[in-house]
């Protein structure tokens, strides 16, 4: 049914018709809304699950562990600061194999405190294991949120997923958003059937010790389901499409436009839909432009990537996050792709922006093609204010 | 009828552990019918060391300070199946209760779970090497409050985790003694004879971290309940209803088979200090036994 809502709002009917058992979380703006419509749905009768309010996001993460070990399907959600302090849960959750679910509402990372949207919450949790996803639109957070449950609760996967979403943009944002049938859902989400769990009839031991003669292999073994990732979710999203009619290609980027672009800018999440907008601007004057968007940057899809930019002579790689003291996250990986190879652009431009909820504008897009032409240093910080690094302490 | 193992030997603890033996009652008495959340510490590390374990129930351990979440979350997900007739209990040293984890403690206390806590407390950070914890005795030298010109170990007192369960208003708090195996094992009985959030905290000697002969274990963890350091109470629905009766000995009986305490021994106005503690704990518990 299509219906006018609030991003949060969506998601939170998303994860309802996913049925979790146990929801845990802890508000943290702009998160809130998720939990609130989830726990007003318990409080109706709408949604039977057990809906528990923690006391930190380190127990919100430790709660769902626990029960998504016990063998129910379970959901918790957060942003920035929240995110940080489950980093160690989260990093456990992967290595214990457990497929929970967690929205990430993107927002900046204090100091200075900040509660609007970028995406260095997430990004700086790339490396814990989890799968991640970033979403462009209200409808994609809702349809990636059962595609998570569906690729994370595979046998061949067991991993955890996270579904990145622009705090504020897409939170607080509002749009017309198909939301399926519990029928639908149903048909494409089974009920969890675990292959291990907490069970007194068949009792297991979890979270062991593994010494120097184990650990390596179970870090392997992640390492390598996240390659099989990469060929299990593309048959799912052709499920997802059979099903509710939306098509995302193969789960794992989207191309718009690229095929004879001399120009393209490579992004994550809200911000293409700006880009979409300035390329088909510029197409209509005439300008070979495109977007590479990568919604699943978890596993990381080197190989779609390198096909679809081996040919383009010029990229930019907007990145709304950042690694001090080094390259852009999203760059840095998009250009160790091409090491080696034959085929590779002729320019890679790091352009990084929308810090703290600056906007990043159609201007600010346009800007990035046009100095796409010219010849200036490796990385650029859109939109800064000279004025303000001009002051003294 | 069968008897399946609960908590297999072979393990990896040290001779004399007084939380290996602990451990084993515990889940004894508790039945096959458990889960456990097992903190980060000594018991984790000796009893689940890939690729062998000595659980017969079903056991997670998650990280050092989240055993009060985890089990939550697994008490949580028995009610959504139906399946509250299966006992969960979260157990952690003193350190993942007293310190690091106090907070996923107190949350799991103050939502009301039905969960049995129970806390092995020997007094230190045992497994990373004695250093001292929340729970560490006054005077105590330990690798982080070692005894010196200008100090005498450990400068504070006990936290009183008890207290702090029992402020939470849950419907029982106990201390027990592996030095009193059989008042243990009834308290652990009795505590999951009742609905909500539990708390045990057992007293487990430590050879290696206190210093004692391996096989004086038992003779120890009795003498700090005898003498009044460790005294052995209850409390239902918030009112003292049952203390073990001790004979009141001096605190030196204790002290002097420890070599974390030896500094103290030449020392009257310190020992004169821990003695005060058992003075204290004997009156307001009324702890010594009637004469005949």
């Amino acid at each position: 049914m299509r219906e006018f809502l609030e991003g949060s709002q969506a998601v939170a009917k998303a994860v309802s018709l996913c049925r979790p058992g146990v929801i845990a979380a802890y508000p943290i703006t702009p998160q809130t809304h998720i939990p609130e419509e989830l726990s007003k749905m318990v409080a109706e009768g709408i949604l039977d699950s057990q809906f528990v309010n923690v006391e930190s996001e380190h127990s919100a993460a430790s709660l769902v562990l626990g029960a998504v070990a016990s063998g129910v399907r379970a959901y918790t959600a957060t942003s920035s600061q929240g995110l940080l302090l489950m980093a160690e849960v989260l990093f456990n959750i992967a290595g214990l194999r457990l497929p929970v679910i967690l929205t990430c509402a993107n927002r900046a990372i204090s100091s200075p405190i900040n509660i609007w949207n970028d995406q260095q919450d997430s990004v700086s949790l790339r490396d814990s294991g989890w799968i991640q996803f970033y979403v462009e639109n209200i409808q994609e957070a809702v349809d990636f949120h059962f595609i998570a449950y569906r690729l994370a609760e595979d046998k061949n996967v067991m991993l955890p997923a996270m579904v990145c979403m622009d705090g504020y943009i897409l939170t607080h944002g509002l749009e017309v958003v198909d939301i399926p049938t519990q029928e639908e859902v149903d048909k494409f989400l089974p009920k969890y059937q675990p292959p291990y769990k907490l069970d007194v009839e068949n009792p297991l031991t979890l979270g062991v010790l593994a010494d120097s003669e184990y650990y390596m292999e179970t870090r392997f073994a992640i390492q390598k389901t996240h390659q099989e990732v990469l060929k299990i979710l593309p048959s799912i999203v052709v499920e997802f499409k059979n099903i509710f009619g939306r098509n995302y290609s193969d789960g794992l980027i989207e191309c718009y436009k690229t095929e004879d672009a001399e120009k393209v800018i490579v992004a994550m999440g809200s911000v293409c839909g700006t880009i979409k907008e300035v390329v088909d601007a510029l197409r209509k004057r005439g300008k070979k432009v495109g977007l590479l968007k990568i919604i699943t940057y978890r596993p990381f899809p080197r190989n779609k990537i390198y096909e679809v930019l081996k040919d383009v002579p010029k990229v930019a790689v907007l990145d709304r996050a950042l690694s001090l003291g080094a390259e852009a996250p999203l760059y840095s990986e998009i250009k160790s792709i091409f090491f080696g190879k034959k085929r590779t652009p002729k320019l890679m431009r790091s352009f990084i922006g929308g810090l703290g909820g600056r906007d990043i504008t159609l201007d600010s897009i346009e800007t990035i093609f046009k100095k796409l032409s010219l010849k200036e240093k490796e990385e650029e910080f859109i939109d800064l204010k000279q004025e303000l690094l001009k002051e003294k302490l | 009828m069968e008897r399946k193992v609960l908590f297999a030997s072979g393990h990896t603890a040290c001779a004399g552990c007084g939380q290996a033996i602990a451990a084993r009652l515990v889940v004894e008495t508790a039945g096959p019918n458990t889960i456990i959340a097992n903190a980060t510490g000594c018991l984790e590390v000796f009893s689940t060391k890939y690729p062998e374990s000595s659980w017969g129930v079903p056991w997670i351990h998650s990280l050092f300070e989240n055993a009060g979440a985890v089990a939550s979350g697994i008490e949580r997900a028995l009610k959504y199946k139906g399946r509250e007739d299966i006992q969960v209990i979260a157990q952690a040293g003193d350190g993942g209760t007293a310190d690091i984890g106090l907070q996923a403690l107190s949350g799991m206390w103050e939502r009301g779970h039905n969960i049995l806590s129970i806390c092995y407390d020997n007094e230190a950070y045992m497994n990373t090497g004695i250093q001292r914890s929340g729970l560490t005795p006054l005077d105590s030298d330990t690798t982080t409050t070692p005894s010196g010109k200008e100090f005498f170990g450990n400068p504070t007192h006990k936290k009183p985790v008890p207290e702090i369960a029992l402020a939470h208003g849950i419907p029982y708090v106990a201390t027990a003694s592996v030095g009193f195996p059989q008042d243990l094992q009834r308290k652990v009985k009795k505590a999951l004879s009742i609905k909500g959030p539990k708390y045990i905290q057992i007293h487990v000697p430590c050879p290696l971290g206190w210093r004692h002969e391996p096989h004086l274990t038992y003779k120890v963890a009795r003498l700090a309940v005898e003498t009044g350091l460790y005294p052995l109470i209850e409390y239902e629905n918030g009112v003292l209803t049952n203390v073990r009766k001790i004979p009141g000995l001096a605190v030196e009986e204790y002290l002097k088979l420890q070599a974390r305490f030896r500094h103290l021994l030449n020392n009257p106005q310190e020992l004169k200090k821990i003695q005060e503690i058992a003075n204290y704990n004997i009156k307001k518990y009324n702890l010594l036994a009637q004469e005949e």
